[in-house]
């Protein structure tokens, strides 16, 4: 105050250049706030003091952090990190939420063991979340051999899931038996096994005659073939191949023999993958899960697969 | 440049406290009422009832974060919508463009919530320990029985005003009659308690003992209207050319060699933010326009035309230096930059209210699954698979039939549903597994690409929207 009345009976520092629109305040710019000394361009940089609760704030957070290393895992040592007195690990927490989650769920996990398989599709919250569940196993399970998106592999003979063709039956319930066994699997007594000769390698079929057979089989698809070759090759199919692949190529998913008669080859069309086939002959093999998943995750699969397009 | 050259700064400064004396004018009764207006909003808005039918809630405006739907009277925002929330900010920062750029800092003096809550804290802070000059006097007393029967009324009610303020804003995100009684029979969600009491916290520390520093030290508008505010904007100020050289009356007289200033401290005196606007124009000052009020009443007292302290436009100063009449309030919010601030906000605006007018209350997305590019069927027809998400944003259960147009070669199949027909439930969004084939012999079934319409009609109405995607042939 008295400062202010001091400034006040002096009117001659009023009026200066810098001072002109606003004179009171470029006075006391000039007199009573400090500045850093620091120019940039002009332009001037205040040294006020902070205010006292900003520091206090700064005080009680040093403290808080100090606080914190006592109740949490704080300071790094050489294998591990002081561990804290509330014990809480991140670890530890992932695992309960984890579980929490599964507890949750846990009445519909039961729900879909109890629930007849053909009528889980039926009841829409049982269908959508068997659904959602499955998708999780397919991705974690079965994606490395039938890919992220079902479609498998054929060069490699893992079965696209898509179609509408079963090597064992398309059913909830083939599917839940084929998934929990496996197929050609020794663990498993109940696995499923198929079984086709080596007709080139063991001597049955000459080269010539295997040449006649697969051309005889591409005929049955409607797929280019010579028709020779085919007319030569009927008899020898009737003789060595309808009994597992029926007469007109239909196939039998009991014995997971494939259909010949339709456009979805398992290891490929061409003559030249036929002939590899029928010479050498070759079996997919499938883990059985019994022992990896709950007879829920099971069921969640087949529920999934079922459902990508091709169930039956 | 005396003392301050030997002793080293201090690092810090206690904050000196501030007591507004109560004054009153023009303004003082117009943030009255803008104070109790905006209140009223605030606290009776979540009260209003709406009805939407019997499948969807009926609060005129919620926040309904756990369904993810935002309500406002007739309109319904999902979140696939949050296009508008984003246009209607954008709309409220161009706003506050045009606001500053025409009438300086309006916003922080009559509407900002910091500036309502602390009026009504010193409000209720006057009413129980009287005027400034009682005030100051509490507060340089030691300790006593007054001074604490005093401080622990004001802070109990500072106290119940900041609960009022946190539990009225838990009514924005859940059905208020519900959530009210929830509240006080101990059912409500732990979130709605710590929300109230974090709210609580801030108002009662912000209204009652941060005020002006809010402004000063945490808000970062008072920097960005630097940027906003030209010599046009018409801003509060006082007009010393008018007022200087300032001196007391002596003898109750005019020096007739002073200006109109009598330095009577009286607009210092009622400054919430603590300041002297005869200082000129300074961060500190959020225009709130009660240093005009209490000039002006002493204006009328000793005689001289009231306006020495008063809303001005620096470009003016010259003018009203020679005497001459400034220009009008007209020409100085009218400039080319408040019409350009005015038209994108218009423009937006009214962009934004058409698209609110012919969107649809049925809506369709349509992924096509790309893993694998297709499907050979036993039968040699070629199929595709797409996720398709129906949202039914109405208030009734409704039946969408799919089709498919535009290609003459192709079925249109739903999974789990061999009529086409899937009902999505009132206000929900259904996801279905949608299958496009293309029989054996068709060009579409040999072709590398073609096109195809999806359709999603409501039935047994004219409603229906539509989607273009795409089918992948063989030659894919």
């Amino acid at each position: 105050m008295a400062e202010e009345s001091d400034n006040t009976q002096d009117p001659s520092n009023k009026i200066t250049p810098a001072s002109r629109q606003y004179p009171d305040s470029t006075r006391k710019i000039e007199e009573d706030i400090r500045t850093t000394g620091h120019s940039w361009d002009g332009i001037e940089e205040y040294d006020n003091p902070m205010p006292r609760w900003w520091v206090w704030t700064f005080l009680i957070t040093v403290v808080w952090a100090v606080g914190y290393w006592v109740v949490y895992p704080a300071w790094p040592g050489i294998n591990s990190a002081t561990s804290g007195i509330a014990g809480y690990s991140s670890r530890e927490r992932v695992a309960q939420e984890i579980a929490d989650f599964e507890a949750r769920n846990e009445s519909l996990f039961v729900q879909l063991v109890d629930t007849d398989l053909d009528e889980i599709r039926e009841i829409d919250d049982l269908h959508r979340f068997a659904v959602n569940a499955g998708a999780s196993v397919f991705r974690a399970q079965c994606s490395q051999c039938h890919g992220t998106g079902g479609a498998g592999v054929q060069a490699a003979g893992y079965p696209n899931l898509l179609n509408d063709d079963w090597l064992w039956g398309g059913t909830m319930e083939d599917i839940v038996q084929t998934v929990t066994y496996g197929i050609r699997n020794e663990d498993f007594p109940d696995a499923r096994w198929s079984e086709m000769p080596a007709f080139g390698q063991d001597g049955l079929l000459e080269e010539d005659e295997i040449h006649e057979v697969v051309n005889y089989v591409l005929s049955l698809s409607g797929s280019e073939h010579d028709e020779a070759l085919a007319a030569a090759g009927a008899e020898l199919y009737e003789i060595n191949c309808a009994s597992c692949h029926g007469d007109g190529g239909e196939g039998d998913y009991f014995i997971g023999a494939p259909a010949l008669n339709n456009q979805i080859w398992l290891y490929g069309g061409t003559p030249e993958t036929l002939f590899e086939t029928i010479y050498y002959s070759r079996f997919g093999v499938m883990p059985g899960f019994a022992t990896r998943l709950r007879e829920a995750e099971i069921r969640a699969v087949a529920a999934y697969v079922h459902q990508l397009g091709g169930g039956q | 440049m005396s003392t301050s050259d030997e002793t080293p700064p201090p690092l810090y400064a206690k904050r000196e406290p501030i007591f507004p004396r109560r004054v009153s004018g023009n303004f003082r009764t117009m943030k009255w009422w803008l104070l109790g207006a905006m209140l009223a909003i605030y606290y009776i808005m979540p009260w209003i009832r709406w009805d939407r039918g019997p499948a969807m809630p009926d609060q005129a405006v919620l926040l309904d974060l756990a369904n993810r739907r935002f309500f406002f009277f007739m309109i319904e925002i999902w979140p696939h919508e949050f296009y508008f929330v984003a246009g209607l900010l954008i709309m409220a920062g161009i706003g506050l463009f045009l606001f500053t750029s025409a009438l300086g800092r309006v916003w922080c003096g009559y509407a900002c919530p910091q500036t309502v809550w602390t009026d009504l804290f010193i409000l209720v802070e006057r009413w129980i320990e009287g005027d400034r000059n009682a005030r100051l006097r509490l507060h340089r007393k030691r300790w006593d029985a007054e001074k604490i029967r005093k401080y622990g009324t004001k802070w109990t009610a500072w106290f119940l005003i900041g609960m009022a303020t946190g539990g009225a804003w838990v009514f924005y995100f859940a059905d208020a009659p519900t959530l009210f009684v929830d509240l006080f029979t101990g059912q409500a969600n732990p979130i709605a308690y710590i929300t109230v009491l974090i709210l609580t916290m801030t108002t009662f520390f912000f209204g009652g003992f941060f005020r002006e520093q809010i402004c000063i030290y945490a808000c970062p508008w008072p920097r960005i209207q630097a940027a906003m505010v030209d010599e046009e904007t018409l801003t509060i100020g006082y007009r010393d050319w008018r007022g200087e050289p300032r001196g007391k009356l002596k003898k109750g007289q005019l020096d007739p060699n002073q200006g109109d200033c009598i330095d009577c401290m009286a607009c210092v005196n009622v400054c919430p933010m603590g300041i002297d606007i005869r200082d000129g124009q300074q961060m500190a000052c959020i225009t709130c326009g009660l240093c005009i009020d209490a000039c002006d009443e002493v204006m009328d007292r000793i005689g001289k035309p009231r306006g020495l302290i008063g809303y001005l436009a620096l470009s003016d100063e010259i003018a009203e230096r020679e005497g001459k009449p400034p220009k009008s309030v007209w020409k100085h919010v009218f400039r080319p930059r408040t019409v350009l601030y005015t038209s994108i906000w218009s423009l937006i605006g009214v962009g934004l209210l058409i698209a609110l007018f012919i969107r649809s209350d049925l809506d369709m997305s349509v992924s096509p699954i790309r893993n694998p590019t297709h499907i050979v069927l036993a039968d040699g027809t070629v199929r595709n698979v797409y996720d398709i998400r129906l949202r039914n944003m109405y208030g009734e259960s409704r039946e969408f039939v799919l089709s498919v147009s535009d290609n003459p070669d192709l079925a249109l199949a739903v999974e789990g549903a061999p009529d086409r027909r899937v009902s999505v439930a009132a206000d929900e969004q259904t996801q279905l597994r949608v299958y496009l084939s293309a029989p054996p012999g068709t060009p579409s079934n040999t072709a590398q690409t073609s096109p195809a319409r999806i359709w999603a009609s409501i039935a047994g109405s004219n409603e229906r929207v539509y989607s273009d995607t795409v089918f992948n042939g063989r030659s894919q």
